[in-house]
């Protein structure tokens, strides 16, 4: 083995303990699960050096794509990649398709609500879910009652934030089915992995993730309005200055479609029109990650800078796509969350394969007294806020942080949910000359078209700093490629 | 058949490339003139100031450093970050205009902008560049050329690479043109010197600035300030020449409106291919006529010119609805 000359001992998994939580890639102290056995075995081959030697390739790698964000604050605008672990998290073929297809049931019946929420309301008619908690969400847009979206699809691009309990039970934590981010890292990260572990790579047997631009082009042309042969589709961006920039144009790129601003766009006639060399070019579908408040000043915001006039308009004559639907936010405010297993079993009739972390609703009187009573052992969050903002975790809340939480729960009980600490699965990163265990969740990504497709694998976000369990990259997280193997 | 640019997008890849092409000019001039102080036994100030003629920056310079030796100068040239022509700002700019357009230029072009952006940065952190400046400005030198061959050989020759290669052949022949002017300017006044083996050394230096010299050898072989002049202005073979940057514009801004060559589609067209027909029906003798410095200065102006009509014709966004259509912006 060409390696062996770089160290003198391989990196030791002896001393690799699981303490009492669920890891997902050691069955206990040093034992490797089956599905990650050859990677381990491979580390243990490689001295702590050569190891280190390749995290810093890796993130050498990231550094020069320009996968970075700014650091604010100092003057030489120095710049950071997001964190990134080279021990890629190991999802077993056999553990994955349940996942897939839970994912697959929870956004066909999420799509169903929106369009019923849009529509005949049936389900708030049938008092499923109270109709006030629903006409009170800020994320219902009325501009959008009555719309027929193409295909009848709202939430075409969706990342549903999973998280794995003690026990090892997968559950569904958060539905992003805005703009969710971070795929562009799966795809990058799988990039950097493939040099950095290719003996391992090779005979693991990996799902690949490569196809997900394809897919979502595929996804996006379907959407196109009749009559159009070969639809012009664009990534719309906020612009350079948005934290996900980096994606909307990785996006853009692999897409081979045009990345476009607000202001490259205009309408006339109730087309959208691309302001080019050769003069004015009608784009037919837009997956736009910007959000519904910006997206077009004389529907809503009416100060956006960053929105198209008159978007709206052309949207609701058919004239051009949205991706993904305005107003589909209705269904991942976290209140409604709550009551997700409610949704499945109302529009298809099944149970819930994929479980809900159990959550109270403080705009319910007896599931508010119940927060307030336990704040100290529940993580209260803010409905319509994401990225580890608006948030506390009881347990590591000082008493005077929980107290301001609890005057804002008083003030506005819609705004608030309360769930139980729950105690993540860790996976094994590198950390100085040993392997240690740290807290990770998932976010698998879900196109919906005609058909369905589920990503292999996902996000694997991880908490670096030992017994946080805060992944968001805001916060300290960084990230992990995700295998799912098959054996 | 090919789509087109969106017009801020193609705003962008001009720009990208214009700082590249700035950045490795100022990187040559600085280079250059660094390893003429060796030879020239002259004050470090009168070697220095025609630095800050060449990039027109001379007021902002003095407001901020007073003495022009050859550490602030360098500092200013490279590293300045309120120096908006610093070969630190030009990278800036172009990597920022780089961040804006990765989606149509290739990846390796975007790292290799990346690259040399993060290598300027950490460069000026560090002083060891004031050691040995020769080694550093090399390296950004090469870095440039780096970008030029990368999307020569790794992007189709579609609209993008032409508004790549028209930004460039516009930011040369401004330089090429500003280098010539401020020697002229300055070495004209002290005839002194003329036939002095300094003057050779200086006239070397302005073919060397141009990364001239050995080509100009293999046409004229020997230093004769006429044929320099004739050779950086007229030439039509070397790549730095005014007629050759100004030619090769002109044949990737029509390639852009798909006009031939003979013909003008918009007022860009017009205006270089009048500056190109000028150059062609004049020589040295009536620039020498003319003057050296009015004739460089009457082709910066009419540059400007072509880069107004430009902006006008492919990037400017303002909408033009005509009788319920829609126009591009031209006149």
């Amino acid at each position: 083995m060409e390696l062996k000359e770089y160290g003198d001992v391989g990196m030791n998994i002896e001393n690799y303990r699981t303490e009492g939580f669920f890891d997902e890639m050691f069955s206990g102290d040093s034992v490797p699960r089956e599905a990650s056995d050859l990677l381990i075995k491979r580390l243990e081959d490689l001295s702590s050096e050569e190891i280190h030697f390749r995290q810093q390739a890796a993130e050498a790698a990231l550094y020069q794509m320009g996968i970075t964000f700014a650091v604010y604050g100092s003057e030489a605008a120095e710049e950071k990649i997001f964190p990134f672990d080279i021990i890629p998290r190991i999802v077993d073929g056999a553990d994955w398709r349940p996942i897939e297809d839970g994912l697959k049931q929870r956004v066909t019946a999420l799509n169903m609500f929106i369009d019923d929420i849009y529509h005949d309301q049936r389900i708030l008619k049938e008092k499923v879910i109270p109709p006030e908690l629903i006409l009170s969400c800020a994320a219902f847009r009325p501009e959008c009652v009555g719309v027929d979206p193409p295909n009848k699809v709202w939430c075409h691009i969706s990342g549903v934030d999973l998280i794995r309990d003690g026990k090892g039970v997968f559950h569904v934590l958060e539905d992003n089915l805005r703009s969710p981010s971070g795929v562009s890292y799966v795809l990058e990260n799988r990039e950097v992995l493939k040099h950095t572990f290719p003996r391992v790579f090779g005979p693991s047997k990996v799902r690949p993730v490569e196809d997900y631009p394809n897919q979502l082009l595929h996804m996006l042309e379907e959407l196109a309005p009749p009559m159009v042969d070969e639809p012009s589709v664009a990534v719309l961006t906020p612009g350079v200055y948005n934290s996900a920039y980096f994606e909307h144009s990785f996006l853009a790129k692999q897409m081979g479609v045009r990345l476009v601003e607000g202001r490259d766009l205009i309408t006339q006639d109730g087309f959208v029109y691309a302001r080019t060399t050769r003069g004015f070019e009608k784009i037919d579908v837009i997956y736009r990650r910007i959000d519904d408040d910006f997206l077009d000043p004389l529907a809503f915001r009416p100060d956006s800078m960053l929105g198209v006039p008159g978007i709206m308009e052309s949207y609701r004559q058919g004239k051009v796509a949205l991706a993904n639907a305005p107003g589909c936010g209705v269904a991942d405010d976290k209140a409604v969350y709550a009551y997700v297993p409610q949704i499945i079993r109302f529009y298809l009739d099944q149970e819930p394969i994929i479980p809900n972390v159990p959550t109270y609703v403080c705009w319910d009187d007896k599931d508010r007294r119940y927060v307030l009573e336990h704040i100290e052992e529940l993580v209260v969050k803010a409905v319509n806020e994401s990225g580890g903002y608006g948030m506390i975790i009881g347990p590591h809340a000082t008493a005077s942080e929980r107290a301001s939480f609890v005057e804002k729960i008083k003030a506005n009980p819609r705004n608030y949910i309360g769930q139980p600490v729950l105690s993540l699965s860790r996976a094994p990163i590198i950390a100085g000359d040993r392997i240690e265990g740290r807290h990770v969740d998932l976010r698998p990504y879900i196109l919906f078209g005609k058909d369905i497709y589920v990503l292999p694998g996902g996000l694997t976000r991880v908490a670096l700093k030992k017994g946080s369990l805060v992944v968001n990259s805001s916060q300290g997280g960084g990230s992990k490629d995700t295998w799912v193997v098959d054996r | 058949m090919r789509r087109a640019m969106i017009s801020r997008v193609a705003d962008s890849v001009y720009w990208m490339s214009r700082y590249i092409e700035r950045a490795e000019n100022v990187a040559r001039f600085v280079d250059v003139n660094q390893y003429l102080t060796l030879d020239l036994q002259v004050d470090e100030e009168l070697q220095w100031n025609p630095m800050l003629e060449v990039s027109g920056d001379r007021a902002a310079f003095e407001a901020q450093y007073g003495g022009s030796d050859q550490e602030s100068v360098i500092r200013f040239l490279a590293f300045d970050s309120q120096n908006p022509n610093s070969i630190l700002s030009s990278l800036r700019s172009a990597r920022d205009n780089a961040r804006s357009v990765r989606e149509v230029i290739s990846s390796e072009a975007w790292r290799q902008i990346n690259k040399m952006y993060h290598m300027v940065r950490s460069a000026a952190d560090s002083g060891k560049v004031f050691e040995d400046p020769h080694s550093f400005l090399d390296e950004v030198k090469e870095g440039c050329h780096q970008v030029t061959g990368v999307t020569e050989a790794t992007m189709s020759h579609d609209e993008a690479w032409h508004f790549l290669r028209l930004g460039r052949m516009l930011e040369r022949a401004d330089k090429t043109s500003r280098l010539l002017d401020v020697k002229y300017f300055l070495l004209l006044p002290s005839m002194d010197y003329v036939g002095t083996p300094y003057d050779k050394i200086q006239w070397a230096a302005v073919l060397k600035s141009a990364s001239a010299l050995e080509m100009y050898r293999k046409t004229y072989r020997r230093i004769d300030p006429k044929q320099i002049g004739r050779f950086l202005i007229f030439d039509n073979q070397f790549p730095r020449s005014i007629r050759f940057c100004l030619e090769a514009a002109s044949i990737s801004l029509h390639a852009i409106s798909g006009s031939p060559l003979s013909t003008f589609d918009n007022k860009a067209e017009r205006r270089l291919g009048r500056l190109c027909a000028d150059i062609d029906f004049s020589d040295i003798e009536e620039v020498s006529q003319t003057g050296m410095h009015q004739y460089l200065d009457g082709i910066q102006i009419k540059l400007n010119r072509v880069g107004d009509a430009i902006f006008e014709t492919y990037f400017s966004l303002a909408p033009a609805i005509v009788d319920g259509a829609l126009h591009r912006g031209d006149s």
